[in-house]
């Protein structure tokens, strides 16, 4: 593996993705970090993480996630409305000669600030979430939080991910669901992406969706398809058809579910799945070298 | 008196729109020379932020009042800031919108929904 993450220490950063919510994904990313002799999961799913249900981590660091927000001085303010003009998501306005700040649709791109004539506008501070970083046994947790009410946890995301990784860890980034901005950011700086899917038309249906993602992304990748069942599996079907490599079927199997439902970490209580996620560790490993 | 509403065409028998900050079109009505300027809303393909664009426009006609089915919380925040009134429109017609008004049948815009917002995502 080369220097082909930002932070240059040779570590494998793997994303899981699925499009679909409930196919998996959080399984499959703690089930594979917990493999591992030593590992980070970062759980990027910050308007529900979950991750933390399994791991249960001990808490050791606790940060805030702040983005900065145009504010005007009035005094210095001429009304030559550059900065609304430039403003492509319509954050602010002037009326009753004052410009007005739409904190919800500003994306913190800092532009209003530059283009002011008049040096009228700073910024200020405004907490959108948290990140929290424990230890679960071999796995080092980091998790995301967004705070309720904001719009967007790229910020949060990138405050995940933006950061220096034990050399020779893995790292398992567990994806928001969707296809959108939060799951771009996350999946940037894999190195490779695990997509999970389920034998139904709508796991297909949003696979095809992150497929395409991935693609575009130029990112290697391989599936997952979870809840195998003997009946017909639309999700497997299409990866045939399209030559996308199947890198482990998961049975849609009793005592997985009940492992899960009790917010068990499955590799840590069976040795048959223990087995299952090592295989599909060494073939992920496999694939990204 | 400087009155506006958003409208889905270019004549006075067209019909108010549902929408404000997506309409196509703004009829902007003096009361007291009765001349009607219809105005493109510069604001109907805008990614996000459509309502805080399109009040920005609707204020800068030096309105005083808006005639609307319904306008989102952002647009409103606008609006007020600068003074404009709101009021309910009580059905399609904009004559007879405009009579109401002018009677002082139309009631004050009371509810403002949250707006539409993030319909194609970012």
């Amino acid at each position: 593996m080369q220097d082909s993450t930002t932070t240059g220490v040779g570590n494998l950063r793997i994303a899981i993705l699925s499009g679909k919510g409930g196919t998996g994904k959080t399984i499959v990313s703690v089930n594979l970090s917990a493999v591992c002799d030593d590992s980070v999961y970062i759980d990027c799913d910050v308007e529900e993480p979950n991750g933390h249900i399994f791991l249960k981590p001990v808490i050791s660091e606790e940060s805030e996630i702040k983005v900065l927000m145009p504010f005007c001085n009035d005094d210095l303010c001429t009304g030559c409305r550059a900065c609304v003009d430039f403003c492509n998501f319509n954050a602010l306005a002037y009326v009753n000669n004052k410009i007005m700040v739409f904190e919800d649709i500003c994306h913190s791109c800092g532009g209003c600030k530059l283009v002011c004539p008049e040096n009228a506008i700073s910024e200020k501070e405004k907490i959108i979430g948290k990140i929290k970083i424990g230890t679960s046994d071999n796995v080092t947790v980091i998790t995301g939080i967004m705070n309720t009410g904001e719009e967007s946890g790229v910020p949060i995301i990138q405050g995940l991910l933006n950061r220096e990784f034990p050399a020779g860890t893995n790292v398992f980034i567990d994806c928001p669901p969707g296809s959108s901005c939060s799951v771009m950011e996350s999946i940037k700086e894999a190195d490779y992406c695990v997509l999970v899917t389920e034998p139904t038309i709508l796991g297909l249906h949003d696979f095809k969706m992150v497929h395409e993602l991935v693609e575009l992304f130029n990112k290697p990748h391989g599936v997952v398809l979870n809840k195998c069942t003997a009946s017909y599996n639309p999700s497997k079907q299409y990866c045939i058809e399209h030559d996308i490599r199947i890198l482990a079927e998961i049975p849609y199997d009793n005592e997985l579910g009940k492992l899960n439902s009790d917010g068990k970490i499955i590799v840590r209580e069976s040795k048959k799945y223990r087995e299952t996620f090592t295989e599909l560790l060494g073939a992920v490993t496999k694939e990204v070298q | 008196m400087i009155i506006t509403m958003p409208v889905d065409g270019k004549t006075m028998n067209a019909c108010i729109n549902k929408s404000f900050g997506r309409t196509q079109t703004f009829l902007v009505y003096d009361t007291e020379t009765h001349q009607n300027t219809f105005l493109a809303n510069a604001a109907v393909n805008s990614q996000g932020g459509a309502g805080i664009q399109a009040a920005q426009f609707v204020v800068d006609q030096k309105t005083n009042a808006v005639l609307a089915p319904s306008i989102g919380k952002n647009a409103a925040d606008v609006l007020t800031g600068a003074g404009v009134e709101l009021y309910t429109t009580s059905d399609c017609s904009i004559q007879d919108n405009i009579a109401a008004f002018l009677d002082g049948k139309l009631e004050k815009l009371s509810e403002i929904h949250a707006g539409f917002h993030n319909h194609g995502g970012r």
